[in-house]
């Protein structure tokens, strides 16, 4: 797990929470994903070899095994935004959710700087450590409202959910903290005792980014935030995503299979097909000057 | 000639047979070493249906012994019908003797309530439960919450109490409300009324707790940390009945039943009965005392 290139042995033991990475140099990572594989039934022994994009398919012709993502390995560095941008069932989705450990892995390993000093793979942690994680390290926003928010808890209840996960428990407190969030997302505050239920898609999608960075969390996985929502709701979202990133130097994954959302969001942009990275690098430089044949598609599909 | 006495009897001493009653008794050795953890067991057929009061009598049948002083109360009665059939069935089984009354009986089931008096080390105290598990109301899957309990993730729960503070402005529980164990496991009290609870924490009795339907032992040993689940600026509190009295005996510091007359008003009554008794035969009365019950003006 070690892997030895830990340029940064004397920053502070920050425990867990932003202040966990204070200390550490420009160049510390804040997340390194190695081999990152999900593989869906018994993979064989040639299930990597025959799958890709240069077999434009994920599924193993020997086993039938599905192959989610595979070999995924990046860096993501405090406040950077970095995209993941793909075609449906390009394994995009798969990645953030193995990260968020909504599913398990296959294989890899995934090192979060403020958790352990990143020494320790995250993704084997006990269910206890990653629920931890979750609560005080990272957030996430999913694309559908009902898989982030529960519609029969108030818009408070579900922030407070995230609060008291982290040791929050003090009503005051909590519809305090709520209130801010809600002001910060641009909802208005005498909402907070309604149930999303009766929100707006645009709002509720608000009320999902309230709740996910309510801890402060130094990273935050956005899951094609703004896939269902028409176009002027889009901007808004975007803007305030834009907004938080600026103005709480969060990091960010950002899932989209929608160029302009990549565009607009993100520094640097990882590009998927059939479960594996065909291109990564800047964000303008990719759309500039796309060098795999599959971003040059997806780019001209855009102009 | 050598009698054979063995088939004299219909039936085992206390019913059920003794490698059943074996097999009750490791469980709840093993609720007692892991307080407020539902442990599963057996549950044996009994001759009245599961959810009518079985788990409580697969319990007392399994630590019965022929020395034992038996009581029964439903709802604080010993004169309801579920309690005076239980009876008459604990007594047919085992021949021991019963009692009314609260300081006399060693083994003491329930239905609901704890008793007035103070319970001593020398009692057990047993509770017939219909829903053993605290966060079947937040969580309908059975996987779910047995993870929930192994991880300690009770999150749910306490949004579920900020939720009906933020609804109603208080947290509306009147039975079961949720108490955590030893710091550990949360627990459903049974469906006591929040007056019960207190008398939970650092008691001298042995708590046992039984749900047949459910399949569910767990206990709550004598000293043992119980604390209502309560937010730092809202506390639990006990019911209050805003300085009715008992209309018989004129006493406050018991939790009462509201009775209506047919002509649509009402009256309090002192609920356990056999404190009643023996509040108006003028015995002498040892009741639990705790910090909330003292809050009350006499």
């Amino acid at each position: 797990m070690n892997n030895g290139n830990h340029h940064n042995g004397a920053a502070t033991a920050g425990g867990v929470g932003p202040a966990g990475i204070a200390g550490a140099g420009d160049n510390q990572w804040l997340l390194r994903v190695r081999n990152l594989t999900k593989i869906y039934g018994e993979p064989g022994p040639r299930t990597l070899e025959l799958t890709g994009p240069e077999f434009s398919s994920n599924i193993c012709p020997d086993t039938d095994s599905i192959v989610a993502c595979a070999e995924v390995s990046f860096d993501l560095y405090p406040g950077e935004v970095l995209g993941i941008v793909g075609e449906s069932g390009s394994g995009k989705s798969t990645v953030v959710k193995l990260l968020y450990f909504d599913l398990g892995k296959t294989a890899g390993s995934a090192l979060l700087y403020p958790y352990d000093q990143g020494q320790t793979n995250m993704l084997e942690a006990s269910g206890q450590q990653k629920r931890r994680i979750r609560n005080h390290l990272m957030g996430m926003v999913y694309q559908n409202p009902r898989d982030g928010l529960n519609f029969h808890f108030s818009s408070g209840g579900n922030i407070a959910e995230k609060l008291i996960m982290a040791g929050q428990l003090h009503v005051g407190g909590i519809r305090e903290r709520a209130s801010q969030l809600l002001e910060k997302t641009e909802i208005p505050v005498r909402r907070l005792d309604d149930t999303p239920a009766t929100f707006s898609g645009g709002m509720q999608q608000r009320v999902q980014i309230a709740k996910a960075i309510a801890n402060n969390p130094p990273l935050l996985f956005l899951d094609e935030v703004t896939t269902g929502l028409d176009v002027s709701v889009q901007a808004r979202v975007l803007d305030l995503i834009r907004e938080l990133q600026q103005e709480l130097g969060i990091a960010m994954i950002v899932v989209s299979h929608d160029l302009s959302v990549i565009r607009m969001l993100t520094d640097r942009t990882l590009v998927m097909k059939n479960g594996r990275i065909v291109e990564s690098g800047l964000t303008d430089q990719i759309l500039q000057d796309p060098q795999h044949a599959y971003t040059q598609l997806l780019v001209s599909s855009l102009l | 000639m050598i009698e054979n006495t063995k088939f004299q009897h219909r039936y085992n001493f206390a019913f059920i047979d003794e490698s059943t009653k074996k097999e009750i008794r490791r469980k709840l050795l093993k609720a007692v070493a892991i307080p407020g953890y539902q442990c599963p067991y057996s549950s044996p057929e009994m001759p009245i249906a599961r959810g009518w009061g079985t788990g409580g009598l697969h319990v007392t049948l399994a630590i019965i012994g022929r020395e034992d002083i038996f009581k029964i109360i439903d709802q604080g009665s010993d004169a309801s019908v579920n309690a005076c059939n239980l009876r008459d069935f604990v007594q047919a089984m085992t021949g021991c003797r019963t009692t009314f009354d609260t300081t006399e009986a060693t083994l003491i089931q329930t239905r609901h309530r704890i008793t007035e008096e103070a319970l001593t080390a020398e009692q057990v105290f047993v509770f017939q439960v219909p829903q053993p598990e605290p966060l079947r109301s937040v969580e309908r899957y059975e996987y779910r919450t047995r993870q929930m309990h192994g991880e300690a993730d009770y999150a749910k729960m306490w949004v579920s109490l900020y939720e009906s503070f933020v609804r109603h402005g208080d947290i509306l529980l009147g039975a079961g409300y949720p108490v955590r164990i030893n710091g550990r496991y949360i627990m459903a009290p049974s469906p006591i009324p929040r007056w019960d609870i207190p008398n939970l924490h650092q008691a001298e009795t042995l708590y046992l707790f039984g749900a047949g339907r459910e399949k569910r032992l767990y206990a709550v040993p004598p000293h043992t940390t119980v604390e209502p689940l309560e937010f730092e600026d809202v506390r639990f509190h006990i019911e209050d009945f805003n300085g009715q009295v008992c209309n018989q005996t004129g006493y406050r510091k018991a939790f009462l039943d509201e009775i209506y007359s047919d002509d649509g008003s009402k009256q309090f009554v002192v609920n356990d009965s056999n404190f009643l008794d023996k509040l108006r035969a003028g015995e002498p009365i040892a009741p639990f005392v705790n910090a909330y019950i003292q809050q009350i003006e006499s």
